[in-house]
């Protein structure tokens, strides 16, 4: 297991009490895989990704621990994590459009990081060179300023850059949402290529797309208001999915080929609760069609079957 | 559905005013923006045309630099073509003023990608209706005109008690979208230009807004919606025009070009598009990456005519470039 999760809560501290957008999430990545990780806004997706890179100021672990490669990720230390960075875990952030620094060219954003790693960019260059032309670019990318390449190159320089150290975690937050549809593909078949050539052992993908999941993921997790709904691999999910909230995203999807006149798709009635103030029991109850009286309190999220876990009482009880 | 109807070809400029006409005819419009040091002009539109007639959605593709956003804000007036015409219901829009242009926003309106920039946050959000009915209502008592609110809020499936006297960062994002919808149904307007205004929103809400477009376009409204996401496309539009580098490549009948692309962009985009239920075929891999086909954007090292491909017909409403 490269990765493992166990009952992590985060809560951001504010004015008007706690808020848990991640509520008691446990998880593993075997070496090798990559996990898509989706939900609505406000899921706790984006904060679970980044708690296991950098608790900001507003973050605080409420229980729970992260090992990576069998030894604990000290994720509240701050100081300890800052070399766990980069070289352990790394990060391609949802903007990664702006996440380049605009005054200074590519070749120095390189030179940078490694350094504050201890690298010199010299005895690396070759292999930066090496990465920049497998992801499609020119070599000559490396005396640009960020603003002189497109939103799809930028995007794969962050990639080359947040992985040159080789991680052992990659965290890729909403990398293919701002990008047109043959970046987005570049850009996923990117990231298996990079997990091929073992760049990066595990990937965790952050998203709420997912038909992207489908064609890049080999497991998906779904959140659903700070708790995890589901997790199997990725065939189970889109083809069996058992939690009637992943049935209702899947179903909510417009798919290539599917026209309003051949039958009308359905969204889910009602929105999220807001996890500032959530209901008691199972979150999903207010918009599941399946709710009883059992889901006022909440469903374990436990392996049904082999690989495939999911936080519902209906599910449970079908298949007990 | 009216799709024995030819769109009209790239390049003829300016005939067809007033007979037959349709809700909104684009003709030939090209805008070119001077950019750079060199001062060099870019051509965002390259001689546009087609027509979109009441109660028909056209879906407006493009990848991002085709040009797609600059001409929904020819539509809107809010940008003037460099040449070529725009004319609603066979008026050209280009010389409108004053209480001219003040009808034509009665009739024609947009609602754009990012719902939470088109609200002033230190206003509620019900100001978007108040402002209308100073330029447009002022002759309404208070009371008829809130009832024309509520019914324009049922229009789009809102509760009036969920959205009414609340400030934007109370509403959701797509109770915000769907606010901003009621307002363009409030005027009654004939064309709806609908920005990306899907994008932003949850996979969850995303169809409710989609089905909305449908039931509006089944009461006669005509659609101009601009996407760069296929399946949202193919889902709702009657006609689907493809942009690349600011020329129609292809357009015609939704469902023929989608199940029978001609043009290799046209074909390298299907490809692309993640789907659940189909791997993305590694043969395909080497049309992805070609320099030719992929980056659909302008950029300097690629000089691009001013005179766009020429379009044929491949078969009754659909329309093919050659290739560039």
């Amino acid at each position: 297991m490269s990765v493992k999760v166990e009952s992590l809560s985060i809560a951001y501290r504010t004015l008007s009490g706690d808020v848990v957008p991640v509520d008691r999430v446990s998880f593993s990545l075997a070496d090798g895989e990559i996990m898509g990780l989706a939900g609505e806004s406000g899921s706790g997706k984006s904060t679970l990704g980044t708690s296991l890179i950098y608790l900001d100021g507003r973050m605080v672990r409420l229980g729970g621990r992260v090992e990576l490669d069998g030894a604990e990720l000290p994720i509240t230390d701050r100081n300890g994590m800052r070399h766990r960075r980069m070289t352990d875990v790394s990060l391609v952030p949802q903007y990664a459009m702006s996440a380049l620094n605009p005054t200074r060219r590519i070749r120095r954003l390189f030179t940078d990081l490694l350094r504050s790693h201890g690298v010199r960019y010299r005895d690396v260059e070759q292999e930066v060179k090496r990465r920049i032309s497998l992801v499609g670019l020119a070599e000559d990318v490396l005396d640009k300023y960020p603003f002189e390449l497109s939103g799809g190159m930028r995007q794969r320089v962050t990639i080359v850059l947040s992985t040159m150290l080789d991680p052992s975690l990659l965290i890729a937050d909403e990398v293919t949402s701002a990008l047109d549809v043959s970046s987005q593909r570049a850009v996923g078949e990117l990231l298996m290529e990079f997990r091929d050539r073992q760049y990066v052992k595990s990937v965790i993908m952050i998203t709420h797309d997912l038909s992207i999941l489908a064609e890049v993921a080999d497991s998906i997790m779904i959140m659903y208001a700070g708790r995890l709904a589901e997790k199997a691999d990725t065939d189970t999910i889109v083809n069996s999915p058992l939690h009637p909230y992943t049935q209702a995203l899947l179903a909510s999807l417009p798919e290539v080929g599917v026209r309003y006149s051949d039958g009308e798709l359905t969204g889910i009635p009602g929105r999220p609760p807001s996890v500032a103030n959530p209901p008691a029991g199972c979150r999903f109850r207010d918009r599941c069609p399946f709710a009883m009286d059992k889901c006022a309190t909440q469903p374990p999220f436990e392996e049904i079957k082999p690989g495939h876990y999911v936080a519902c009482w209906k599910v449970k009880e079908e298949l007990a | 559905m009216t799709t024995q109807q030819l769109p009209a070809r790239a390049g003829q400029d300016g005939t067809g005013a007033g007979d037959n006409a349709a809700t909104l005819q684009i003709d030939g419009v090209s805008k070119l923006f001077r950019s750079g040091r060199a001062r060099l002009l870019t051509p965002a539109l390259r001689k546009v045309s087609f027509n979109i007639d009441a109660g028909e959605v056209v879906t407006l593709i493009g990848e991002s630099g085709s040009g797609k956003t600059t001409l929904g804000r020819c539509v809107l007036r809010l940008t003037a073509p460099s040449s070529g015409s725009i004319r609603f219901n066979g008026t050209d829009i280009a010389g409108l003023k004053r209480e001219g242009l003040r009808d034509y926003y009665r009739d024609v309106q947009g609602v754009f990608q990012d719902p939470f920039s088109s609200y002033n946050p230190i206003y509620k959000a019900d100001r978007v209706f108040q402002l209308l009915k100073d330029a447009y209502f002022a002759h309404l008592s208070r009371q008829a005109f809130d009832d024309k609110i509520e019914a324009a809020l049922h229009g789009v499936a809102l509760n009036p008690g969920d959205v009414l006297n609340k400030y934007p960062h109370q509403l959701s994002g797509g109770q915000q979208q769907r606010l901003l919808i009621a307002r363009a149904l409030l005027l009654e307007v004939k064309l709806l230009v609908a920005d990306e205004i899907i994008s932003m929103l949850d996979a969850s809400t995303r169809v409710d807004v989609l089905n909305l477009l449908v039931d509006l376009k089944r009461q006669g409204l005509a659609i101009l919606f601009i996407t760069h996401d296929l399946s949202l496309g193919n889902y709702i539009s009657d006609r689907t025009v493809i942009l690349r580098r600011g020329a129609i490549v292809e357009m015609g009948d939704t469902h023929k070009v989608f199940t029978n692309p001609r043009h290799s962009y046209t074909q390298m985009l299907l490809t692309a598009v993640p789907q659940l239920h189909s791997k993305w075929d590694p043969s395909d891999l080497e049309i992805v990456r070609a320099p030719a086909a992929g980056v659909g954007h302008l950029s300097p090292d690629l000089p691009v005519s001013l005179e766009p491909p020429t379009l044929t017909e491949f078969e009754p409403d659909h329309l093919v470039a050659e290739e560039e």
